[in-house]
């Protein structure tokens, strides 16, 4: 018998089967992306009112707000993130079920914002977990966040099952866990995580010209 | 609220000389706008004092609204002293150490009477050692958090507090933030518009500073 005519089935090149599978996993994946319940600061207080009826999270499917890690599929990193609230946060998300997503949502979240020099700010939340999400603002308006998230719907079903374009945990040598941070006797321990973030590279004008 | 001439800390301090035989009190002037001059008494007479600014019958401080600290760190100030220079005598100028010192500063109303406020200091004996005040917790159960808050934040020792950690920083925390020599953790690696102090870090990291005060 003469050997199969059809070319082998490539990962990076799925059938029609695997992609409307893909379509249907991607569907219910990024319109029932379920928040984690908690709020940092003044940009919690923006998330609180884009859930509520002006604004309605509810048509985006994200109307679930759950106060457990375990139920959650998002973490929205809402406002400041002191020193002191580090460990929790990455425990927080370590605690989270796959797949799972953060957004940091404004200033504070994404660089430390108008605290950066704080003795006690963290500058910038993705020093300790992957963020997929950066919505400016201080705070962003409810608009700003509800467009973050159809965003990260958008990421979400572009997404395929297999390939280089598959979601991060079907990806077997990506971690979904990342170390807790220590409160060491003058700041956090070690202050960010290497294997996350690295200082972009800056250069700098010489000294006297700022 | 208003200030009445009952809470003059002039007038106050003659009526603890006079009353409680307390002699380590000062009127501690305020040159700015406001004008509010304070009452600083000793360490040792602190809680006699304010058991009786609480009780007495024109005062009846029952409210203490804020406690917060000042950090004041040793200084050289020059004073012009007069003295004999060659044969003569001459006004010169001599620089001297003056040393430093935590002190704690009490914002007190009436809510009985609506007046206010008095402000009562206290100084420790300087800003390593002997940084021990009583606390003001027995006389007003409100100071509690807040001296909680300047403990941590200063490092004043309350004595008699009922229950003294640190509030705002991590238990493991070894340094007071709010002191003039507090240099905060080197984590200047990515400013990308620093200018100014961030920018003289940021310059500095990464090449082995080293934190320099603030502990104790």
């Amino acid at each position: 018998m003469a050997s199969d005519p059809r070319p082998p089935l490539k990962p990076s090149a799925p059938g029609a089967i695997l992609t409307s599978l893909s379509e249907l996993y991607n569907w219910g994946r990024s319109n029932s992306v379920w928040p984690l319940q908690f709020g940092l600061a003044c940009c919690a207080i923006e998330m609180i009112a884009s859930t509520m009826a002006r604004f309605d999270m509810a048509r985006f499917g994200s109307e679930v707000f759950r106060p457990s890690p375990r139920q959650a599929d998002l973490m929205i990193v809402s406002g400041t993130v002191t020193k002191k609230m580090v460990p929790q946060i990455v425990r927080l998300y370590n605690q989270m079920p796959e797949p799972k997503y953060v957004i940091a949502m404004g200033a504070c979240a994404i660089s430390g914002g108008p605290f950066k020099q704080g003795y006690n700010v963290l500058k910038g939340i993705d020093r300790f977990i992957p963020v997929d999400l950066h919505i400016p603002g201080c705070p962003p308006r409810p608009e700003a966040l509800l467009h973050g998230l159809i965003e990260l719907q958008r990421r979400i079903a572009s997404q395929t099952l297999v390939g280089e374009s598959r979601p991060r945990h079907l990806v077997a040598e990506a971690p979904s866990e990342f170390a807790v941070p220590v409160h060491g006797p003058h700041d956090i321990i070690p202050p960010s995580n290497p294997g996350v973030w690295h200082p972009p590279a800056l250069t700098r004008s010489s000294a006297g010209a700022a | 609220m208003s200030h009445c001439a009952d809470l003059d800390p002039a007038l106050l301090l003659s009526r603890v000389v006079a009353e409680l035989d307390v002699h380590s009190g000062e009127v501690a002037p305020n040159h700015a706008v406001p004008g509010q001059s304070s009452l600083r008494v000793g360490r040792e007479d602190l809680v006699r004092v304010a058991a009786w600014l609480r009780d007495d019958s024109a005062l009846r401080l029952d409210f203490c609204s804020n406690v917060t600290g000042v950090d004041w760190p040793e200084r050289t100030t020059k004073v012009k002293v007069r003295r004999e220079v060659e044969g003569a005598i001459k006004e010169v100028e001599e620089s001297r150490q003056v040393p430093g010192c935590l002190e704690v500063v009490y914002h007190l109303y009436s809510m009985t009477l609506k007046h206010g406020p008095v402000v009562l200091r206290v100084r420790t004996g300087n800003r390593a050692d002997d940084v021990a005040v009583p606390s003001l917790t027995p006389v007003w159960r409100s100071c509690e958090l807040q001296e909680r808050e300047v403990y941590d934040l200063y490092g004043v020792h309350f004595q008699g507090h009922p229950d003294l950690r640190r509030l705002l920083m991590w238990d493991g925390f070894r340094d007071h933030p709010m002191r003039k020599d507090y240099l905060g953790p080197d984590d200047f690696e990515y400013e990308p518009t620093a200018h100014d102090e961030v920018l003289e870090r940021a310059r500095e990291h990464g090449r082995g500073a080293q934190r320099t005060g603030g502990a104790s």
